[in-house]
């Protein structure tokens, strides 16, 4: 999931840094520049692994500071498309389910990705699978905030974003009941977020989706068709008695 | 910034945390909040992930192992960090559309896991009882 990605760039050192051995001034540099942060078509760094090279040092005018070339390697989260990976479940809309790995919040998985047949429950606002069973009933798996899902990923969508500006100042003033309209549009314009680096993920196989599904099958050695499901046992019982015997 | 290699090498979970591990208990100095978010939320996934019961030798011998089935470099990256437990588990990893796997290597691979890594998964149990 991780990569080193070499990467080159120019590192100020103030004046009151200069006490610290070169090294870790410029450590401390990239690690306070570049952690958790994105980088376009690079992904999401995590921190500093070496430092590779580092030209002379020099002084520009008009500033005290030193200015270093340094070549680095950065440990860098970006998983390959075809990865395999374990993530909980943050939330499900309309769209599809939003999966989560704690560091790393915008993964996708797509209403048209998820296992075949599911269907979004407005009252949950949750996605289910409708397993068929093999008597021609169907078996709801609910996908719940907080379950582990294990997922494919399928594309990585990079995007720029530039820093967000302060929201434009509408020309006309005149009209006191558009300045409000336009004020809570610009404000709204401002507000929406585009994530610079996006997953998008699959669920559409066999083992893939909430591990809970599939954990029954390690259980029992020759059963390769049986979805591990907890509640098969439960599928003729009308009176909801559950386990309890007669 | 220049990006002069976006790839240059593949590193497995287990170097990742370790990395963090010895970053968590050195650093603490101001204005290196990103830093240590990134850190500590990164660490929780990894110790939470297979990698933690892993050390360098038993990743080394698990990848001479897998070296008879002619697997794929990034195939074995990934059963490094997710070594697979069942065998849905490795056809998953496993791309074997042109050489299919037989159940006796599925079932190979999956002792592999159980022998170098000794998970305390309740599977490991079950198998063996």
């Amino acid at each position: 999931m991780f990569v080193l990605a070499e990467l080159k760039d120019n590192v100020r050192i103030a004046p009151d840094q200069f006490h610290l051995k070169l090294v870790d001034a410029v450590r401390d540099e990239l690690d306070r520049r570049l952690a958790n942060k994105v980088l376009l078509n690079v992904g999401l760094c995590i921190a500093l692994k070496e430092i590779v090279s580092l030209k002379d040092s020099i002084i520009l005018p008009g500033d005290g500071a030193s200015h270093t070339e340094v070549l680095f390697r950065y440990v860098v989260f970006r998983p390959m498309v075809g990865t395999v990976m374990t993530g909980k479940i943050r939330s499900c809309s309309r769209e599809g389910v939003h999966v989560t790995l704690g560091f790393f919040d915008d993964i996708l998985i797509p209403h048209a990705a998820l296992q075949h047949p599911s269907r979004f429950d407005e009252a949950e606002q949750a996605w289910v699978w409708e397993y068929p069973l093999e008597d021609g009933s169907k078996h709801d798996l609910f996908m719940d905030i907080g379950e582990p899902i294990k997922f494919r990923v399928s594309r990585e969508i990079f995007e720029e974003t530039s820093p967000t500006g302060p929201p434009k100042a509408e020309g006309q003033s005149s009209q006191a009941a558009s300045t409000s309209a336009a004020a809570a549009a610009a404000s709204a314009a401002a507000q929406e977020v585009k994530s610079p680096y996006k997953i998008i993920g699959a669920i559409n196989e066999a083992g893939l989706g909430v591990l809970s599904w599939w954990d029954q099958q390690n259980k029992e050695d020759d059963h390769d068709e049986e979805l591990g499901e907890d509640n098969t046992e439960y599928e003729n019982d009308e009176d909801g008695e559950g386990a309890c015997e007669e | 910034m220049e990006t002069v290699n976006a790839t240059y090498s593949y590193v497995t979970n287990l170097e990742v945390m370790e990395m963090l591990q010895k970053i968590k208990s050195s650093k603490k100095k101001f204005g290196m909040r990103n830093l240590a978010t990134v850190t500590y939320e990164a660490l929780q996934y990894l110790e939470d992930s297979p990698c933690k019961n892993q050390t360098r030798e038993s990743i080394t011998n698990y990848l001479r192992d897998l070296r008879n089935y002619r697997l794929k470099p990034h195939e074995m990256l990934q059963m490094v960090n997710d070594p697979p437990t069942s065998p849905l588990h490795t056809q998953l990893l496993i791309d074997d559309n042109k050489a299919p796997l037989t159940d006796t290597e599925n079932e190979k691979i999956i002792e592999l896991t159980h022998t170098h890594f000794h998970n305390s998964g309740t599977t490991q149990q079950q198998h063996n009882s």
